[in-house]
């Protein structure tokens, strides 16, 4: 019998949540789609998304970033996804299910995959006005906008994994934020003692409050009904405006229980090793509902994923079982990895712990052995790089002592263990269940030869990414052992190294990339185009060394012109709607009054947005390409010069006010950033390079985490390299000490000579100096010690380049022929793009956007530049 | 040996519907860059030229973001195929077919074009 009398036979999903659009995929993975009509029904308002990733909506992801549903794929496969409709009640008997809109649905199959609901306690006012859970889109918009508007305190009741996650979320909002937890420590369940002692420590650090073993008793609230505090069980009061409840998950299994499907005692709804409901083979259930073979109900995606895959295959006819899946989990809480995997807290007989604990630094790394040295499980807390390799390891004895892998890189004896340690079977990637045969199966037998297309062969890594980094050891490794050589080069015009084009250029004077490509490219590659990769790349290489081999000193010269990303092309920086911005250089950020007058000024008359960048100066958004030559031609006049914001150079050096009106000042730090940014405006090279001064040890400019940062002290300045903002922070290291002006600027010339020659394209200088054999202690002998007696060189590189220094904007402007490229269309000069417009936003403009969306890349592929493959 | 095409009386052509469309002279065009041009009913196209003289037109938007820059993207030749690579995004698209390389279900219109 089927649900559809003479049709195609209906499977219906209930709950389209992270567990239920991966059904969605596996069923449409084994052509069960083609043959069924699939139906769901989807209670919030918005189709399946990344729930684990909900936090980063306070970091800037809007609810479509975190979207996991492509409508297409819902299309394609002709599903009738029904959002904002709920299922209310479910008759087994007529196999029917009716939703909150009255809609009736016949099923042949019925797969439940609601979820869970956040538990709170049953203490007075638990529903007053300021109290949230944490589970939804629309939670985090709800606490949000309390936050915003009535809050400047929040409590999270429940200091586990999620509770964190929210206190982290309402610091971010800007309220002072408290944890209240029961037990006596954080994360009870990941944790063991010591690792709570770390991970509070840290915590506490960053301006939160913990509160441990503590229960509460009572939300207290004003006339109006609203929060103002909590009664907490040792008879103290906590004042909050807004309180999180975030004390652990119970199985969404009420509409089971009403059609009289068995549940377990503490909830979840009890299936088979098939994920096949033990009542009614018709009916099945997956993910956080689903009380699994094994009697537990797992709170996490990774074997809610499994369940998925097991139920679309019971449902297929194939064999596949779910008995049970690892616990281990890895995350960054506020920042600090905690990873816990295999047998954390011990429980396994006669087993022994191995304990390496620094609590002045936060860190805290166990590991559970057994008796014959076989790894069971640990926890790691403050320093996660190790989870990926040795939770593969588990249930295996390690090939070096157990203690030397939870020591501290360079303390004693510790040792990093590389990927290829690894046995075939152990996962890598625990979200999509991947184990290393796989991965080395897509290098060898589908071709992948890169990063990116084995995380789209194997799923690896697309889940919570805290894999991604072995994934990339293993891929190499397994790329060189199976004779591959791995293609160092620069990309698929050039076999060779930046640093080796570098050298070729420098040595033979090659002026023009097209010779380059011509005479060095690979065999293929010689008479082409190049591509987007080298050409820019070459580019830079014959910019930074223009005037020591006598190339054009000027970026957009002859065939110079060509290769320039666009950024470069313009001399401005493309913005989203296709106008541009323009930042002139504001040396130290040292700026006249009259000059600021200048920046209003051309700002208005051209209607351009501004603000005050990160940078410590001013950029004016909106600008048409026709506009850019007499805007520069403006601030040309008025003394202004390019402040290359789109060129990999100098951007900015900026400085604190220092000695001159600074109580602490023990230098004139403005004045030295003013020096060292006309030193180095202009100056190509393989990333773009930023730098600041502070007047004294206080370090108002942020001095440590630039490129080369400079620190004054009673005697002179304190150099520091390879520091970093953005993605991946880095303090930078001291490299001399107490320098003199002359001997700062002459270490500074060699430092950055030296990195433009070595580095690879795109690659900043913290990386860098990761990445070159003997790191810091390398660089500090070359530029420091002439250790290969090159610093002459380096200088005498530098030194060229200061003099023959030019502003691109003023030479542009004062060239008829160049002038004629800055139109929007080459047969209407005079026609402005008419994509480009805007809309007004609080007295100034903003894009106003067509729309149009066809999926963008993910995010980590889309920083600047970075159009790898 | 490389000969050096004379280029400069040739104008760059585009076929629409209505017949041959002049955009401009080939000589304007930089080798390895584009530059953007309006037809007569709004739409843009991008249009660019290699170092082997060859010409390509393609529409000038954007579908990923919806700018119209296409025009402005870096080129670059891919197992001996011209293309463009968006300089918002960075995808890319086959200069003869307006294929995108990175994500088969897009594709933007590409034009017959010569250069007369
Ligand atoms: C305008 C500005 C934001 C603002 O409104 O304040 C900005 C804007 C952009 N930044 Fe930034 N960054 C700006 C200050 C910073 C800072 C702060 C600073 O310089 O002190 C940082 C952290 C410091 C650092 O770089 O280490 C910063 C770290 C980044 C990064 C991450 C770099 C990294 O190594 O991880 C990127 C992405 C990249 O370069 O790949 C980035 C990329 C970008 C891009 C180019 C993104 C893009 O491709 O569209 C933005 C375009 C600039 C433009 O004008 O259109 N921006 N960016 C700031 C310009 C400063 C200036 O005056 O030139
Ligand atoms: C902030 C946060 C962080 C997390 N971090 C991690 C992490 O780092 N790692 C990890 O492994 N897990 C994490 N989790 C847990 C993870 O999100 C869940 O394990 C996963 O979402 C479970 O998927 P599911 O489909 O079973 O349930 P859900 O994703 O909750 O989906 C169930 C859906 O069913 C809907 N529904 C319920 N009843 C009905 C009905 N009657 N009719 C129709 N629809 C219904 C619900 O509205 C919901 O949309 C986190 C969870 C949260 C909230
Ligand atoms: S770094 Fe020192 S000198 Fe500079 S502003 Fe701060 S306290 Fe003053
Ligand atoms: S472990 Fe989460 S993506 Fe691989």
């Amino acid at each position: 019998m089927t649900a559809n009398p003479g049709g195609t036979p209906t499977i219906v999903l209930v709950g389209h949540g992270m567990v239920g659009q991966r059904f969605l995929e596996a069923l449409a993975e084994r052509g069960l789609t083609a043959t069924h009509r699939v139906v769901v029904l989807c209670e919030e308002p918005r189709p399946a998304y990344d729930r684990v990733q909900l936090t980063s909506y306070f970091s800037g992801r809007t609810p479509e970033d975190l979207s996991l549903t492509d409508l297409r794929f819902i299309e394609e496969h002709g599903i009738e996804l029904h959002v904002g409709d709920p299922a209310e009640s479910i008759d087994r008997g007529a196999r029917k299910v009716t939703a909150r809109s009255g809609l009736v649905v016949g099923y042949d199959v019925l797969v439940l995959a609601t979820g869970s609901y956040p538990f709170v306690p049953p203490v007075p006012n638990k529903d007053a006005e300021g109290c949230f859970v944490y589970r939804t889109v629309e939670d985090v918009l709800a606490i949000e906008e309390y936050a915003r508007s009535r809050a400047k305190t929040g409590a999270v009741v429940g200091g586990g994994l999620l509770g964190l996650e929210a206190a982290g979320a309402l610091k971010g909002l800007g309220l002072a934020s408290h944890i209240v937890e029961f037990a006596p420590r954080l994360m009870p369940v990941q944790v063991d003692e010591g690792g709570g002692a770390a991970l509070l420590r840290t915590i506490e650090e960053m301006g939160l409050t913990v509160h441990t073993g503590v229960g509460t008793q009572e939300i207290v609230v004003d006339a109006s009904g609203a929060v103002t505090g909590m009664k907490l069980s040792d008879g103290s009061e906590l004042a909050t405006d807004l309180v999180v409840f975030s004390a652990g998950v119970r199985p969404r299994d009420q509409l089971a229980r009403d059609c009289g499907l068995e549940v377990g005692e503490r909830g979840g709804i009890t299936v088979d090793e098939q994920c096949r409901t033990v009542t009614d083979p018709n009916v099945f259930a997956v993910g956080e509902c689903a009380l699994a073979a094994d009697g537990r109900v797992y709170g996490l995606v990774a074997p809610g994923y499994e369940q998925a895959e097991t139920a679309a295959a019971a449902i297929a006819g194939d064999a596949r079982a779910f008995t049970g899946a690892d616990l281990s989990t890895k995350l960054k809480l506020l920042g600090v990895d905690v990873a816990s995997f295999g047998d954390a807290h011990g429980t396994t007989e006669d087993c022994l712990d191995v304990v390496y604990s620094d609590s002045r630094a936060g860190l805290y790394k166990k590991l559970v052995v057994g008796r014959d040295g076989t790894l069971l499980g640990g926890i790691l807390v403050g320093d996660a790089e190790a989870y990926g390799t040795l939770r593969a390891l588990t249930g295996s004895v390690p090939p070096v002592a157990p203690e030397s892998l939870v020591l501290p890189a360079g303390a004693g004896q510790s040792a990093q263990l590389g990927p290829s340690a690894l046995p075939d079977d152990a996962v890598i990637c625990s979200c999509h269940n991947v184990t290393k045969g796989t991965i080395r199966g897509a290098v060898t037998e589908h071709r992948c030869t890169t990063v990116p297309e084995v995380k789209k062969c194997t799923r690896a890594g697309t889940g919570c990414g805290s894999c991604v980094k072995v994934l990339g050891r293993l891929v190499d490794a397994e790329l060189e052992a199976s004779g591959v050589e791995v293609d160092r080069g620069l990309c698929g015009c050039f076999s060779q190294t930046r640093e080796e084009l570098y050298e070729i250029v420098l040595a033979l004077r090659i002026t023009s990339y097209q010779d380059l490509l011509d005479r060095y490219g690979r065999e293929g590659a010689r008479g082409g185009e190049g591509c987007e990769i080298c050409k820019p790349a070459v580019a830079s290489i014959i910019a930074s060394l223009a005037p020591a081999i006598g190339a054009s000193t000027y970026v957009l010269d002859g065939e110079q012109a060509a290769l320039q990303d666009t950024n470069d092309h313009f001399l401005a920086n493309l913005q989203k709607n296709g106008s541009y911005s323009v930042v002139p250089r504001i040396p130290g950020g040292e700026i006249a009054p009259e000059k600021l007058i200048v920046i209003g000024e051309i700002a208005r008359d051209f209607g351009l947005y501004t603000k005050i960048t990160g940078g410590q100066r001013i950029d004016m958004f909106g600008a048409r390409v026709e506009q850019l030559p007499l805007i520069w031609a403006r601030l040309v006049d008025a003394g202004f010069e390019s402040g290359h914001a789109y060129g990999k150079s100098l951007r900015t050096v900026k400085s604190c006010v220092g000695q001159t009106w600074c109580r602490y000042g023990v230098q004139d730090s403005v004045r030295m950033a003013i020096d060292l940014e006309l030193r180095y405006r202009g100056l190509r090279s393989p990333h773009k390079l930023k730098s600041a001064v502070s007047g004294c040890q206080r370090e108002c400019a942020e001095a440590r985490s630039k490129d080369f940062g400079v620190i004054a002290t009673a005697n002179g300045w304190n150099l520091y390299v390879g520091g970093n903002g953005g993605a991946t922070p880095r303090h930078a290291d001291l490299l001399a000490q107490d320098l003199s002006d002359a001997e700062l600027i002459r270490l500074i010339d060699r430092f950055l000579m030296f990195y433009i020659r070595t580095a690879d394209r795109l690659e900043r200088t913290s990386t860098w100096l990761e990445r070159i054999p003997g790191g810091l202690e390398h660089v500090r002998d070359v530029v420091v010690h002439d250790s290969l007696g090159i610093c002459d060189e380096l200088e005498a590189l530098m030194a060229a380049h200061v003099a023959n220094y030019r502003d691109e904007w003023a030479e542009t402007v004062n060239d008829p022929e160049r002038l004629a490229r800055f139109v929007s269309f080459v047969n209407a000069p005079d026609t402005p793009d008419p994509v480009v417009s805007f809309v007004p936003e609080r007295d100034q403009i903003k894009p106003d956007l067509p729309l149009l969306d066809i999926g963008r890349r993910p995010a980590d592929e889309i920083l600047e530049g970075s159009a790898q493959r | 040996m490389t000969l050096a095409l004379e280029t400069t009386d040739l104008k760059v052509q585009l076929r629409l519907a209505e017949g041959w469309f002049t955009v401009c002279d080939l000589s304007t065009l930089i080798p390895g860059r584009g530059a953007a041009a309006l037809l007569p009913d709004g739409r843009q196209v991008a249009v660019f030229t290699d170092r082997a003289g060859n010409v390509y037109a393609i529409d000038n938007r954007d579908p990923f973001t919806g700018a119209a820059v296409l025009s402005r993207g870096l080129t670059g030749s891919h197992q001996g195929r011209p293309f463009v690579a968006s300089p918002l995004l960075k995808q890319r698209f086959d200069l003869q077919t307006g294929q995108c390389l990175d994500d088969e279900t897009v594709r933007v219109t590409a034009y017959e074009v010569k250069a007369a």
